[in-house]
């Protein structure tokens, strides 16, 4: 269960000469549910994309699966769930079953032929966040919360080992977002690895086990005990991290 | 009257090549609006002019010399927009008005605008030579075929570039591959629209479908319906009437985009 699933280290990253991220040195493990925290532009977005691959630069100080990331291919392992999702436009032409659709055939060999296995395994991760109903509406129709509760289903369903979360609740409301959170711990509790930006740390906080605080550094990485701890003798210099542990 | 004209070799032909060159350049349209690089047709229509021109001043089939025009510049436009850190449309306004530029110039050294050439701006299907139906046709063949083979693909990166990637697609090998499509694409119909309205047959087709708001692949099943609908009704009123088969065509396009917007709005008032 101590499987290392992404190590990040020592890296640093600027766009031109500013810099995002300096000194990151960071290890994921299977079975973890990692929240990302950071105030706007302290590097979150920049740290995900980096794991993923997006940017060409640094993919040497980082591994995925034991791999270095210039060799890693095998992207099926992975589930992503884009910050600002929901920006293509309103009125693109996909219906929902067509949206999950791609998460699945992205790892087949082209052409892609659907199978009936295929539309079962669809129907599954719709269900699994409760949109099945919606499965031949155009994605556009639906609201906010409803269309990311799809491009998880979309992450989902090629059974990712490891999912990231961009700020996924963004626009969703208090108990969409409730039931979410449930669904992830769900999932997690089934052994898949979590990373969840969010900026909703005091909401997060009893379903994570593990927490990471960027500021360009890595300010602090580990578990929620020792979080509350660290953010006790901080929390006179910092104001987003106020009342986050409420209980301790 | 649709039997009488089908009778002609001539029709036949052009039948046969507006089809499959006018369903290739539907298709892809859907995917040029939808990652909006709609202009980029028109673009390449300008490029090909300048190939044409160098076509006829060096004695190389025209047909050749478009196909190397614009591929070389829609490579280069898919460059500039790449590295360049240029905008989309910068990229495609700067190379396709300086091949056009070159292709003014070239036209003027070749003795003017001739015949020749203007058939090649305003189409000439009804006057289309066999080894050009054979050339058009088998270059838009390819483009459907790559569309149908790589369709999943396409469509994930048309929806979201970055999930595409992380996804595994190579997003930019296909964003190569798109460009070149595109350039085919103009140069199989420019015997059928000509080069002036080549980018109407691909924008057209698409806009409309899109209009109905259905999903992907229906989108695209209706762009290429509605663009084998626009070319054999456009065909059989140009023969009968006498009409430029090219014009009228993209009015028939015209009409349909009009009627599947009153449709759309009329479905989904706001
Ligand atoms: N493409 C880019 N080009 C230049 N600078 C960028 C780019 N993307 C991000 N940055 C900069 O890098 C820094 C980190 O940005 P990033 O998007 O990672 O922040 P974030 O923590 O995700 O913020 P938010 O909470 O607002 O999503 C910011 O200062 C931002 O301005
Ligand atoms: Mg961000």
């Amino acid at each position: 269960m101590d499987q290392t699933i992404v190590e990040i280290k020592k890296m640093n990253y600027k766009f031109g000469s500013t810099l995002a991220l300096s000194d990151i040195s960071l290890e994921i493990k299977k079975g973890d549910f990692l929240a990302i925290i950071g105030q706007n532009g302290s590097g979150k977005t920049t740290l995900l994309k980096l794991i993923l691959g997006l940017y060409e630069s640094e993919k040497s100080q980082i591994s995925l699966f034991g791999e270095n990331l210039t060799e890693f291919n095998s992207w099926n392992k992975i589930g992503y769930v884009p910050q600002k999702a929901i920006h293509f436009e309103n009125n693109f032409p996909a219906t929902v079953e067509e949206v999950v659709e791609m998460g699945l055939l992205s790892g087949k060999k082209n052409p892609k032929i659907i199978t009936k296995e295929d539309r079962v395994k669809i129907a599954n991760a719709l269900k699994e966040v409760d949109m099945l109903k919606y499965k031949n509406r155009r994605i556009g129709n639906l609201s906010g919360g409803q269309q990311q509760r799809v491009l998880i289903a979309k992450a989902l369903v090629s059974h990712p080992e490891i999912l990231f979360l961009d700020e996924p609740t963004t626009g969703v409301d208090t108990e969409t977002q409730c039931k979410f959170y449930e669904l992830l711990k769900n999932l997690n509790s089934k052994g898949i690895t979590i990373v969840l930006i969010s900026h909703d740390i005091g909401r997060i906080t009893k379903y994570v086990t593990k927490i990471a605080s960027l500021n360009q550094r890595l300010e602090f990485y580990g578990s929620h005990e020792e979080f509350c701890a660290w953010d006790k003798k901080h929390s006179h210099a910092k104001s987003h991290t106020h009342n986050l542990c409420p209980n301790l | 009257m649709i039997f009488e004209a089908l009778q002609y070799g001539f029709m036949q032909k052009a039948l046969l090549t507006g089809l499959v060159t006018g369903i290739s350049c539907s298709l892809l349209g859907v995917f040029l609006i939808l990652r909006k690089h709609a202009l980029i047709g028109d673009g390449i229509s300008h490029i090909s002019f300048g190939g044409v021109a160098a076509g006829i001043l060096f004695g190389i089939m025209p047909f050749v010399g478009a196909l190397v025009f614009s591929i070389i510049g829609a490579l280069v436009i898919n460059n500039l927009r790449e590295k360049g850190k240029l905008h989309g449309d910068a990229s495609i306004g700067i190379v396709s008005h300086s091949a056009l530029g070159l292709g003014i110039f070239i036209a003027s050294i070749a003795g003017g605008f001739n015949v020749d050439i203007l058939s090649y701006l305003f189409g000439s299907i009804l006057a289309i030579a066999s080894e050009e139906v054979i050339l058009s046709s088998i270059l838009a063949l390819v483009v459907i075929l790559f569309i149908v083979v790589f369709y999943h693909d396409l469509f994930y990166m048309t929806f979201d570039e970055e999930s595409a990637k992380v996804s595994g697609i190579s997003v930019s090998k296909l964003n190569i591959a798109m460009v070149i499509l595109t350039a085919i694409t103009v140069v199989s119909s420019m015997r059928v629209v000509g080069l002036m309205l080549a980018s109407a047959f691909i924008i057209l087709p698409a806009s409309s479908a899109l209009q109905l708001k259905m999903g992907f692949k229906k989108t695209l099943i209706y762009s290429g319906l509605i663009s084998a609908f626009s070319v054999t009704l456009g065909l059989i009123l140009s023969y009968n009437y006498n009409w430029a088969p090219s014009g009228t065509i993209i009015l028939i396009n015209t009409l349909v985009f009009i009627s599947t917007y009153f449709i759309s709005r009329i479905n989904s008032p706001e």
